[in-house]
Formats: C-alpha cells, sequence, structure tokens
C-alpha cells in the first residue's frame, strides 16, 4: 500500500457515494439496537427494495450518534435527524426524503447538546458505517499512519505527540509524550503495545462506543505508537461483555490486514505489526496496567509494585506501552493536523478535548465530547438539558469508584485534570453521573465502596480488609445504627487505605467516601443523630 | 514445545472439546492462553467444571490449582451450570441511580432469588452486572442476551413471570 494506492481507494469510495444521492444513516451502536435498531434498518433496507430505490437510497447501518437516551435514532444526508423511529416508520422516513422532513419523528439538532460539541475523536461516530474500511480511508483514514511511515522519523512522531500535549483518557492523565518517548528510550529483545480497553468504570461507556463506531482509527492509533515506540507485536485487550465491540474490533483487523496496513511490511516500509485481542474476564482491577499485563499473561489479575514501570518491564519482562482506547483514538488527528492544533484546544494543562458518557438524572444522557475545560454547569444544564420532573440538582460523579462526587458549589469548576483532582474527584475515563435529591449521598459511597470491596484482588490488605471495614461502617450508618465515633474510625480508614494500597484501586477507593464527607456532611450527621435519611432511600431493616 | 509432552485424550466423545482443543493450538499450547482456552470452554458448554478445568490445566502445563485460581478470580467465569433463562441486572452507577436496586428486590420478593442464584426448578438464573454500558437506557436488563433498557420492576415481573410459566 502507497500513499497513493490509499487515495485510490479514498477517491473510488467517495465516488462511489456521491453517485447514490440520498443516504439514510441508522444507529447500529449497542445503546440504539437495544431499543430494535436492527429492525429499522431492515425494514428500511426492504422498503427501498420494494420501491426500487436501490440506485438512488443508501441504507448505512453507522456508529453512535450520541443521544442514547432517544434511540433509536436515524438521520439523513440533509441533516435532519429523527428519534424514537420504529420499524413501522420506515415508508414515512422514506417518502420524508423527497416531501421535507417528519416533523413528529424530528429530533432538532438546534440545542446545546449538539452544538456545544466538539468531536474529534467521534468525528467519524454517527457518520461512517464501522464494518467498511474503505468508508473510513474516504475519511481520511490510515493517512496519518502512511505519513507517519513514509515521511517522519519515529522521534518527529513522539515530538508531535509531546507537543499535542495530549494525556492519558484512562483516568490518570500521564502525558502520552513522555511515556512514548521512555519507551522508545527502554531496552528490550522485544516491545509491546498494549491498549487497554478494559473499560471497568460503572457507568462509562466511551471507549466501548469508539469501538462500535469507528474501529480502525482506534487500529490507526495503535500503529502509529508502536512505529514510534519500536514495538512489533500488541494486544487489544477489551472486556468479555462488549460482544460488539469485539466482533467490529476482529473484522476491522482482518480488513487491515487484507490490506496489506497490518501485518509484514507495512505500507512497503520495514514496519512489521501483528495485533490480537485478548478477552478481559470481568475483573475490575485489571484496568491497572500490572493487573491487566498479568492478565495477558493468562494469570489471576494481581497488580504488582512499580517501579520497574510497564515501560521498562511490562508484558513478559519486556518494555510495553499502555495506553487507553480514546488516547489511541486521538492519535490519528494529531499527526494529521499536527500537535500545535491539538494544543490549541482546552486549557493551559488539559489540551484537546475529552468524551464522556452522560448519565443518571439528567434530560439527555448519552455519549459527548467537549473542549476540556468546560464548565460542569455547561455539562449538566446546557448539554445535559438540566435535571427532569422539576427536581432540584444534587451532585455530580465523575471518575466511577475511583472519584468523587460533587455538589452545586462546584458547578463552576472548568473540567481538566487539576480541578477535578483538587475538588476531591478525578477526571477518570469519562463516566459522568448525575444525581437529584432522591439520592442519598451516603447510599452512593456504600454503593461505591461495595463495588471496590468486591473487586479488590486480595493481593494487598489495606484494600482488602480496609473496603470490606469501610463498607461495614457506611452499611450501619444507612441502616441508622452509627455513632458519631464511626464517622471518625471511617476518617482514619480512609486515610490509611489512600496512603498504603499498593495500586490504584485502593488508593483511590475512599476518594467517594471523603469527598461526600467532604461536601455532604449534613447527610452524614442526619443519618447518625437525626436517624434519618433525608433523601429517603436508607432505613433500619433495609438489607440492600 | 517439549517432545515428551503427550497432550491428554479429550474428557468424552462430546464434539464441544474438538472447538476448545482448536483454541489451546492456536495460542500454542502455552500457559499464556489459559483464560482463552476457558473462554472457549465456557462458551461451548456453559460454565466451567472440574473435568473441564482439568483437561485444560493439564494441555496447557499448568497446575490445576492455577486454572482454579483464574477461574474463580474472574466473575465472567462461572462454576456452576445456568438455568434455562438468564436475566443479567445492571447495577452500574446510572442503573444504581435509576431504580435497579428495586428490580433486585422485586426478584428477590416475588421469585425468592437473588443476584447469583437460579430458581429452584432451574428454569431463570438471575445475574447481576457491574455495567453494561447502555447507561442511557438506565436502568438496563439483559433477557437471554437481548437487552431492554428502561426496564420497571412490572415489566421485568412479567417477564420472569412468562418464562416460569413456560413449559418448553
Amino acid at each position: 500500500m502507497t500513499p497513493e494506492e490509499l487515495e485510490h481507494i479514498a477517491t473510488t469510495e467517495r465516488e462511489a457515494q456521491a453517485a447514490i444521492s440520498q443516504t439514510v444513516n441508522v444507529c447500529v451502536a449497542a445503546g440504539c439496537l437495544s431499543c430494535q435498531s436492527q429492525a429499522v434498518k431492515d425494514t428500511l433496507d426492504r422498503e427501498v427494495d420494494r420501491r426500487g430505490m436501490k440506485t438512488q437510497c443508501r441504507i448505512k447501518g453507522v456508529g453512535c450518534m450520541g443521544l442514547c437516551s432517544e434511540g433509536p435514532l436515524v438521520s439523513t444526508n440533509d441533516g435532519t435527524l429523527y428519534k424514537h423511529v420504529g420499524a413501522t416508520d420506515a415508508p414515512a422516513l422514506l417518502d420524508g426524503l423527497n416531501n421535507g422532513p417528519v416533523e413528529r419523528l424530528r429530533c432538532t439538532t438546534k440545542v446545546p447538546f449538539f452544538e456545544r460539541q466538539k468531536k474529534i475523536v467521534l468525528e467519524n461516530s454517527g457518520v461512517i458505517d464501522p464494518e467498511r474500511i474503505e468508508e473510513y480511508i474516504a475519511a481520511s483514514g490510515y493517512r496519518a499512519l502512511l505519513h507517519a511511515l513514509t515521511e517522519m522519523t519515529p522521534a518527529e512522531v513522539i515530538d508531535e505527540v509531546t507537543n499535542s500535549g495530549l494525556r492519558g483518557r484512562g483516568g490518570a492523565g500521564y502525558p502520552t509524550g513522555l511515556k512514548w518517548s521512555t519507551v522508545s528510550k527502554a531496552v528490550g529483545t522485544q516491545k509491546y503495545v498494549i491498549c487497554n480497553a478494559d473499560e471497568g468504570d460503572p457507568g462509562a461507556f466511551m471507549d466501548r462506543s469508539v469501538l462500535e463506531s469507528d474501529p480502525h482509527r482506534v487500529l490507526e492509533g495503535i500503529l502509529i505508537a508502536a512505529y514510534a515506540v519500536g514495538a512489533s507485536e500488541g494486544y487489544i485487550y477489551v472486556r468479555a461483555e462488549y460482544p460488539l465491540a469485539i466482533k467490529r474490533l476482529k473484522s476491522a483487523i482482518r480488513q487491515a490486514e487484507k490490506l496489506g496496513l497490518l501485518g509484514q511490511k507495512i505500507c512497503g516500509t520495514n514496519f512489521n505489526f501483528r495485533i490480537e485481542l485478548r478477552l478481559g474476564a470481568g475483573a475490575f482491577v485489571c484496568g491497572e496496567e500490572t493487573a491487566l499485563i498479568a492478565s495477558i499473561e493468562g494469570k489471576r489479575g494481581t497488580p504488582r509494585p512499580r517501579p520497574p514501570y510497564p515501560a521498562m518491564e511490562g508484558l513478559l519482562g519486556q518494555p510495553t506501552l499502555i495506553n487507553n482506547v480514546e488516547t489511541f483514538a486521538n492519535i490519528p488527528p494529531i499527526i494529521r493536523n499536527g500537535g500545535d492544533w491539538y494544543a490549541g484546544i482546552g486549557t493551559e494543562n488539559s489540551k484537546g478535548t475529552k468524551v464522556f458518557a452522560l448519565a443518571g438524572r439528567v434530560q439527555n444522557t448519552g455519549l459527548v465530547e467537549v473542549p476540556m475545560g468546560i464548565t460542569l454547569r455547561e455539562m449538566v444544564y446546557d448539554i445535559g438539558g438540566g435535571i427532569p420532573e422539576g427536581r432540584k440538582f444534587k451532585a455530580v460523579q465523575t471518575g466511577g469508584p475511583s472519584g468523587g462526587c460533587l455538589p452545586t458549589e462546584c458547578l463552576d469548576m472548568p473540567v481538566d485534570y487539576e480541578s477535578l483532582a483538587k475538588a476531591g474527584s478525578i477526571m477518570g475515563s469519562g463516566g459522568m453521573i448525575v444525581m437529584d435529591e432522591s439520592s442519598c449521598m451516603v447510599d452512593v459511597a456504600k454503593y461505591f465502596m461495595e463495588f471496590c470491596m468486591t473487586e479488590s484482588c486480595g493481593k494487598c490488605i489495606p484494600c482488602r480488609v480496609g473496603t470490606y471495614q469501610m463498607h461495614r461502617l457506611l452499611e450501619s450508618i444507612t441502616t441508622l445504627q452509627a455513632t458519631e465515633k464511626d464517622i471518625s474510625l471511617l476518617e482514619e480508614l480512609c486515610d490509611l487505605v489512600k496512603n498504603t494500597s499498593l495500586c490504584g484501586l485502593g488508593q483511590s477507593a475512599p476518594n467517594p467516601v471523603l469527598s461526600t464527607l467532604r461536601y455532604y456532611p449534613e447527610e452524614y450527621r442526619a443519618h447518625i443523630e437525626g436517624n434519618q435519611c433525608v433523601a429517603g432511600v436508607c432505613g433500619k431493616g433495609d438489607g440492600q | 514445545m517439549n517432545p515428551r509432552f503427550a497432550k491428554p485424550a479429550a474428557p468424552s466423545n462430546d464434539k464441544r472439546w474438538k472447538i476448545v482443543d482448536a483454541t489451546m493450538r492456536r495460542v500454542g499450547q502455552n500457559s499464556r492462553g489459559l483464560i482463552e482456552s476457558l473462554h472457549t470452554v465456557q462458551e461451548a458448554f456453559g460454565y466451567l467444571d472440574e473435568t473441564a478445568l482439568r483437561y485444560v490445566a493439564v494441555s496447557l502445563r499448568v497446575p490445576v490449582s492455577r486454572a482454579y485460581g483464574v477461574a474463580t478470580f474472574y466473575h465472567f467465569f462461572t462454576l456452576k451450570p445456568t438455568g434455562e433463562h438468564t436475566c443479567v441486572i445492571c447495577l452500574g452507577t446510572a442503573c444504581y441511580i435509576k431504580g435497579a436496586p428495586q428490580l433486585v428486590d422485586t426478584v428477590k420478593r416475588e421469585f425468592g432469588v437473588s443476584p447469583g442464584e437460579t430458581t429452584n426448578d432451574g428454569k431463570v438464573s438471575i445475574l447481576s452486572a457491574r455495567c453494561l454500558g447502555s447507561c442511557g437506557l438506565a436502568p438496563a436488563v439483559v433477557y437471554d442476551n437481548q437487552i431492554a433498557g428502561k426496564v420497571t420492576p412490572d415489566q421485568l415481573r412479567v417477564q420472569l413471570a412468562k418464562w416460569d410459566a413456560d413449559d418448553a
């Protein structure tokens, strides 16, 4: 494959697309599929066949369009978006192509939910067919890879990524360029690249959506990374709970191999790269990089002390680069448009955009991509459309079980790595869950503690025993049996577990408790002194 | 490969062992392929029993204790057969906020089973998931691999009762 051949595929595909004047895009990502969008697509297909419109109208399955709560979503090439589409609406939709949009199904796109977004990672989501490599190539796909391979040295690629200011999107926010350069300088007989797609945070589904909607973008990012650090083998560690993402990744790998974009002597250069999928088996701790490596080696996913970091000694003792799905998905546009372009978006220390999975008690739930530095208020009220049923906002939770709950006072805070950390939460992988007055903050803290307790791998004692004890204390508070002493005990345990646990799971497990103790002390007090739960969630004998 | 090592014979004539063998060959009969192989066993047989664990362990030349350790460490693997139908209730944060606990309560009250258990007649297994990633549709439930969104306790009760009454 040469740049000219790639351009040829792109032009052929674009011409083929231009020859068909009308396109109807049906979302076939997991969210809409679960509201029967496949039936909508099949009916549309049959209807087009029956009407003999095949030469002028194309029905296309595309990735996530974002507004998952209103699915199934369908869009047409004139920019009309339809929501809650059923199979029986197919004839009306096709009529609408010529007679003007079907108003009763129409979903306006002139709202902040769509207008405030800036799409880089999701630029192809909901636009291209994720199961065809040609469409990705027509949308400038694999151009960055070819450019890197033929016109850049590995060091130049790393410089570009460093300039972009991209930080790891898995949660911790380690500078990506720095990680790449460490791996590239490390000495080993064989280097590996691992894509962490073990999206374990409950309430986060960004990575799944990216893999389902645009798998080639992730592959291209991995390939560029492999070239930059000098790796020739790679793994994608993906959750077994995501069958559709696995299927699309597998077919993407096959297609890329067929075109010579993966395998031996890629694009006629001396760069070889082989990639394999590894299925996770449902262990949250495997999001931690050393645990993930153990799991790929076929062992129990328990972390080990660092250093040595995986960049020096990772998979099978060799230098290993581990990045998250969203981090890799950012790479092709950075190489295509330059690091400076990317660095121009976002804030001083947090560059670019971030994909969030907005869920919970907000009007609009779904997947959004926003520039860093946007405020939480804009996320909840503009993009999210506010709290439904006239209820009152109580908290927004970011970072999953490792993050915290932020109250109204924090709403005007910008969303970036430092601000969130200062407020006692973390950026995390991108789950953002909004809660209203019907949620009890102590109950939420207990929920996350139960999660950490069950997911603790048991290797180090502070985490194994500490999360259990903290859960017991929270349980006694929510069953209204706690005393003042239990709060100080809880605080003491938080401090201990945070500072002495072996890996990130334990170190961050106290965050939900600490943040709720900090911002909602009155709720804890009400449980202990007043024997009541303000939200009406907790009570004696509630064995949940 | 060690020339003296002889791969054991499959535990029975069941054709499904051939699928398991294929996976073990693909991973190079190497201990690194343990998790992959167990995935295949579970996909083919529905669960991992002692025979399967022993067979995979010996074939990949790892101690049986390690295979057992891995099988029990990961939530995805199950050592018990599941019921005729499965109902997975998502307990992710979004679902929790939007009413998943009430779904669990309903099942417990009406059918006497908690997540992880199967009804006495072996008809329905209730499982829980950490997050299905369908947070936009919270609370979500998976009925026999079919995902349903915005599930109410009533809808759940109706579906389970239908399975219970079904004699097939």
